[in-house]
């Protein structure tokens, strides 16, 4: 199959996935016991109000018109009103995606940062000091409750040696940089403001640090064997019966060939990052979209929920698309069938 | 059956028995099985029991693991909350396998446009993030462990259904699937009898690795308040009760912590284990 043809092939089933999706955060919405309304307006509302609530929401037509017009709505780019902050979910997303991607990003790239490398070290010192800490470490990386390791880092680094901050993005006393790109760290060092680049970055590196450890764990742990898989084949062999230097054997011709597997991990990853972003941002107080899904949740807000379910699985199928094409391209030996 | 579960074996003990750290696993996840068992017999005292003359008194012989906000001993709730884990790691990693196989074998085995339209819905309820999905599920239907165990389930189960299909696909092309075709034997005994105990294996890993996710996952859905609720013994909401102690009176979220990284943690060694011992090309790789 050649790539256009594969391409197309995962777009019309990125499109049917997508549907399936909206079906069923729009089903959630229907099992719900609690009425609407009645969340959105208090228990003291008057029967005329609720009336006409429901009217404006679409809530008394029946449920497969209220399908047609989510869906319809969905394709124009309104996800509805949110219940509980009263605006549209689209503008509530776009306020606070930012943070999440900044969070989500940083912990991604400390996790490849660290996790190949440990990899790699782990399998070219197998059953050595090194392996052994690397495998201990990934462990208690892939074990650990990401929502208390939060708790014990603030705790440590913040509660007691006051060395770093313990949540928000930016120094309270700091005014954050001008909106461009809304990563702060990004849009501060646009502007030349270092103090709040120096402060955004001091306030993302324990959650980051939280909410990486996961996947630093699961990409360690991938790299490891397939590195140890890649060092017995032939061409590892022949290049060092060529003579080249170990160093040289090992990053230039194993990793490079170990990494293609490793991709693949990290576009699962990111799954779990999404999901370890509403625990980390609820510890750290990130205002970012697992607060809002939080807390909108409790709310029984259910456009801000299926918004935010909704943009989350649009995120990772994303994700995992440009990771196969680029797998595709990494490795010309694989034909998609 | 044992015989068509294992691989060619070098040495006479099985290769899990081999690995110090696989039995440490299994080990500890048998102690913590006799401790949720016995848990009214061996918890000093009664978990939800108040005493608010003794709040937050850090660890001592009277209270090994210290006392909570509320008086109520850390190490009874300890014990009593390794109830639920397990519970929880059972319940789900069941109710997934059950589901996932089920749809894997109808898939595998039948092919064509249902097995398509199987795996279409498993590639959506993949694109999930799984606590996402999860939260939204448990605050549709009100926050509760049964809720949150059916959440959890509900984002669980298609790794299950594409293992089980892969594995069927390969199968039903063996030949003692076909000899058993020929002789004219039912597609349902077929599949029942000669495909599913061949999936066996795998499936075996992933729930060993599942069970430390599920019980992740539900301590997760308990922190944030969609989970078991309060006042009951369970680690998520102990650790959650206790976050605003955590410079002060850390030990109210450090134990239980300690408890689920530790459960977590002897699962997914048993579950490299079994993975090692089912498929020797990966052995020590993990």
């Amino acid at each position: 199959m050649t790539l256009p043809s594969y391409l197309l092939r995962r777009l019309v089933g990125f499109v049917a996935v997508m549907v399936g999706i909206s079906m069923i955060t729009f089903a959630l919405s229907h099992v719900v016991p609690a009425d609407p309304a009645i969340v959105a307006l208090g228990d003291h509302a008057t029967d005329a109000q609720i009336e006409a609530f429901r009217e404006r929401y679409g809530l008394n037509k029946p449920v497969p018109e209220q399908y047609w017009i989510y869906v319809t709505n969905l394709i124009h780019g309104d996800l509805g009103i949110s219940l509980h902050t009263r605006r549209p979910v689209a503008a509530d997303l776009r306020n606070f995606f930012p943070a999440t991607f900044e969070l989500s990003l940083t912990a991604l790239i400390l996790s490849i940062l660290i996790g190949i490398p440990a990899g790699v070290i782990s399998a070219t010192a197998r059953n050595r000091l090194p392996d052994h800490v690397v495998r201990i470490v990934s462990l208690i990386g892939g074990s650990v409750p990401i929502f208390w390791l939060g708790l014990i880092l603030i705790g440590f680094f913040y509660g007691r040696l006051g060395w770093l901050p313990g949540g928000a993005r930016i120094d309270k006393f700091i005014p954050p940089p001008p909106l461009i790109t809304g990563l702060f760290t990004v849009d501060s060092l646009l502007a030349g403001d270092y103090k709040a680049f120096w402060s955004s970055v001091h306030h993302l590196f324990l959650p980051a640090l939280a909410l990486g450890y996961f996947s630093t764990a699961i990409i360690a742990r991938m790299m490891r064997s397939s590195m140890l898989e890649v060092l017995n084949h032939q061409y590892v062999l022949a290049a060092r019966a060529k003579g080249l230097r170990q160093g040289k054997v090992i990053w230039r011709h194993a990793a490079r060939n170990a990494l293609i597997p490793t991709v693949t991990t990290i576009g699962v990853t990111f799954g779990s990052l999404l999901s370890g972003a509403v625990l980390t941002e609820t510890i750290f107080s990130w205002p970012g979209l697992g607060r809002y899904a939080t807390s909108s949740a409790i709310n029984l807000d259910f456009p801000a929920v299926m918004g935010v379910t909704l943009l989350a699985a649009l995120v990772y199928t994303l994700a995992n698309l440009i990771v196969d094409v680029g797998y595709q391209w990494l490795d010309p030996r694989i034909h998609h069938g | 059956m044992v015989e068509t579960l294992t691989t060619p074996v070098r040495s006479r003990r099985p290769a899990w028995r081999r690995s110090p750290l696989t039995v440490a696993g299994l080990v500890l996840i048998a102690i913590l099985a006799l401790i949720a068992v016995s848990a009214p017999l061996i918890a000093p005292a009664d978990p939800l029991k108040q005493v608010l003359s003794t709040r937050l008194k850090p660890p001592s012989a009277a209270n090994w693991l210290g006392t909570d906000q509320l008086g109520r001993d850390v190490l009874s709730r300890m014990i009593y909350g390794a109830r639920i884990s397990l519970l929880i790691g059972i319940v789900v990693v069941g109710l997934a396998a059950s589901v996932g196989t089920f749809v894997g074998l109808v898939a595998g085995y039948a092919g064509g446009w249902l097995d398509e339209v199987l795996m279409r819905l498993t590639d959506v309820f993949f694109a999930f993030p799984a606590l996402i999905l999860a939260m939204a599920i448990s605050g549709a239907l009100g926050p509760s462990l049964t809720n949150a165990m059916i959440a959890i389930a509900v984002v669980s189960w298609p790794v299950y259904a594409r293992l089980v299909r892969a594995q069927v696909l390969s199968l039903r092309e063996r030949e003692y699937v076909e000899a058993a075709r020929s002789l004219g034997a039912p597609a349902a005994r077929i599949v029942w009898g000669h495909i599913l105990p061949n999936t066996l294996a795998p499936l075996l890993v992933q729930a060993s690795f599942d069970m430390g996710g599920a019980i992740l996952s539900a301590a997760g859905l308990s922190f944030i308040g969609f989970g078991t609720q309060p006042p009951t013994a369970e680690w998520g909401v102990m650790i959650s009760e206790g976050r605003n102690y955590i410079a002060t009176h850390s030990w109210l979220s450090l134990f239980p912590g300690l408890a689920i990284l530790l459960t977590v943690a002897a699962f997914n060694l048993i579950g490299d284990g079994l993975r090692d011992a089912l498929d020797p090309r990966l052995r020590g790789t993990g």
